[in-house]
């Protein structure tokens, strides 16, 4: 039994259009996803594929205005309101995507001690900042005093902290140095060794792959492909989504070609396969209908071509 | 840390002395201009058995006939050395009449400033916490009511309603008339203070309501509150973690920098409750010509709302570890 299952997940927003105009625009569009217990699932994609708000929408802090359809499991029963509201900074952590989300007021120390579970939550404040390499006298220093790599692994460590049996950790990784990369994801690796799951949302694929189990890839609010991070080898050929091939084929070292187009902007979504406009291998059928998720060599796609 | 509160020090002495002479200089040109005869005003309703000798004599003994440039140095001269002059229609010296009319003044605006900052504080919080509902609405359409009121009107109304028709308050005056000075109640000082009071609170209230309302809006909405939900924090215990030092900036902030709409009020409430405040004083002085008790007035104003400005600054930098530990490692 997976620790978090998302099922056809769709995250919509009210806007007003001028005047009484009033219409939905989705922004996650029948998003699939689990996480087992002992693993690292990795979420890749382009900004404005859904990514941070699958983050925010596991922990039940989207805003009041979104429209949430579609199920998401922990532990095998309904992750609903009441239920994340006492999971939340307890068994299920969010490793935040920037330093705004630090109180600018409070110490970092306090704030990273908020979560800190165990008999001395001091020492264990004090034995994660030293892996990090923190300097003890950064807890006493307000967020604007930290720098940009500083402040990640400030919040990596509220994660780090706490004893969390899931943690979603969105973009935990840009602006850091190299070896606090290294360090980070090495961190992670190791809870999810200890049997938590790790949702490590990301757009850094290449450090990603060094840790993740999973990987999968979001494009334009869905998911289109869920495969094992061993799949993303070579030219890319064992993949089954031909964005994730390309997305792939994009890196540097994997011939560094760019995919024509761009991601469809969320008020005007094609109506068939969100991908079908910058496909090379489109058909009609692609362009009538949304291709469903489904297995296809021990991973799964929406794709009609994949096989 | 010490030395940055130094350098603070320093800088708001030198801008309060230029502050002063500027302040000085400009009331003492406007005086000058100023259509008002003081010897005229003084002598009042006598002016027909008053010669122009007398009138002459009456200019050299305040020394008007001398030009005006020398009488502002004559003056700053003894400023300089603590002698602020004589007011010409009390007939004290200048110090001892703000004195007297301070202690009146400062109790009124401290218990205006006191109420429409925590009135103003917690309505503003309210109206955030539940935003949208009836209660906010009810917030907004007041502060906007209140703010377009003029103060001066509205102590009319105050006064019609509570000294007049209920008979709850008294009518005017900061004691009871006709009552040794010795055996006024602190009850009674109390009840003449209270619809001035009111009156003048009034005006502070909007401006803190709607800002610490907004204030209070963007921090429910930050990142940061986003996060401590995240976190399992909830209810009031975030509200008090994250949100009372984040809105009390603003607030405090327009609180202290609000002397001088406090002073400029009391001139008016003051008038209106014939109280024998710091106002109304300033009114008497500015209609009868006395230049030393109005020089000395706007002095006093003049620090007086530098003061407040200077603690918003203070109190600012204790608050907010941004202004007060300015630098990165």
């Amino acid at each position: 039994m997976p620790l978090l299952e998302v099922n056809n997940l769709s995250v919509a927003f009210a806007r007003y259009a001028g005047g009484f105009q009033r219409r939905m625009e989705q922004a996650i569009v029948g998003l699939d996803l689990s996480v087992e217990a002992g693993e690292i699932v990795a979420v890749i994609g382009s900004s404005g594929s859904g990514k941070s708000l699958l983050a925010h929408a596991v922990l039940g802090i989207l805003p009041g205005h979104a429209q949430v359809t579609g199920t998401i499991q922990y532990d095998g029963e309904p992750l609903n309101e009441r239920r994340i509201a006492a999971l939340r900074g307890n068994e299920i952590v969010l490793v935040p995507q920037s330093v705004s989300f630090l109180d600018p007021l409070q110490r970092v120390g306090a704030q990273v001690r908020t979560t800190a579970r165990g008999t001395d939550p001091t020492a264990t404040v004090r034995s994660v900042f030293k892996r990090l390499r923190l300097a003890e006298a950064v807890g006493r220093l307000f967020p604007f005093q930290l720098s940009g790599g500083m402040a990640r692994r400030v919040l990596v460590s509220t994660a780090a902290v706490s004893a969390a049996r899931l943690i979603v950790a969105d973009e935990p990784t840009p602006g850091m140095q190299a070896e606090d990369v290294n360090e980070t994801l090495s961190m992670l690796r190791e809870m999810a060794d200890k049997g938590s799951g790790v949702l490590l949302i990301t757009h850094d694929i290449e450090a990603a792959l060094r840790v993740a189990d999973k990987v999968a890839v979001f494009y334009a609010g869905t998911t289109v492909e869920l495969a094992k991070a061993a799949d993303f080898a070579g030219d890319g050929s064992n993949l089954r989504h031909p964005y994730s091939r390309a997305l792939w084929q994009a890196l540097p070292r994997n011939g560094f070609k760019p995919l024509p187009g761009t991601q469809p902007s969320q008020d005007e979504l094609p109506s068939g396969c969100l991908f079908a406009p910058r496909c090379p291998f489109a058909t009609e059928a692609c362009s009538a209908e949304r291709p469903a998720i489904r297995e296809v060599r021990g991973g799964w796609t929406r794709c009609f071509h994949a096989s | 840390m010490l030395r940055n509160l130094c350098a603070f020090a320093g800088w708001k002495a030198i801008r309060l002395v230029l502050l002063l002479a500027a302040v000085s200089v400009i009331s003492f040109m406007l005086i000058e201009w100023s259509p008002i005869d003081p010897v005229q005003a003084y002598i009042g309703a006598d002016m027909l058995r008053v010669g122009p000798e007398q009138r002459e004599a009456i200019a050299a003994y305040w020394g008007l006939d001398r030009p005006p440039a020398e009488r502002f140095f004559k003056w700053a001269a003894a400023l300089l050395q603590g002698d602020m002059g004589t007011s010409m229609i009390y007939r004290q010296p200048v110090s001892q009449v703000i004195a007297e009319r301070f202690a009146a003044s400062a109790l009124l605006m401290a218990a205006a400033w006191l109420l429409s900052g925590l009135v103003g504080f917690a309505a503003g919080v309210i109206a955030a916490a539940r935003r949208g509902r009836l209660i906010d609405r009810a917030v907004q359409w007041i502060c906007y009511t209140l703010a377009s009121t003029p103060p001066f009107w509205l102590g009319l109304l105050l006064l019609m309603t509570f000294a007049v028709w209920l008979g709850w308050f008294p009518v005017g005056l900061s004691v009871p008339a006709g009552v040794l000075a010795d055996q006024v109640t602190l009850a009674d000082r109390i009840r003449h203070m209270a619809l001035p009071a009111l009156t003048l609170s009034v005006a502070g209230i909007a401006p803190v309501a709607l800002h610490t309302r907004q204030k209070l809006i963007d921090v429910l909405s930050s990142d940061y509150v986003l996060f401590a939900k995240a976190r399992g924090e909830k209810g009031a215990g975030l509200l008090l973690r994250h949100g009372l030092r984040n809105i009390a900036i603003p607030a405090v902030t327009l609180q202290f920098a609000s002397f001088s709409e406090l002073f400029g009020g009391a001139v008016l409430a003051e008038q209106v409750f014939s109280y024998p405040g710091l106002g109304q004083a300033t009114v008497e002085a500015g209609l009868r010509g006395d230049v030393p008790l109005l020089l000395g007035l706007v002095l006093c104003s003049a620090v007086f709302v530098f003061a407040g400005n200077t603690m918003a600054d203070l109190i600012g930098r204790m608050i907010d570890p941004r202004i007060r530990e300015g630098k990165v490692l």
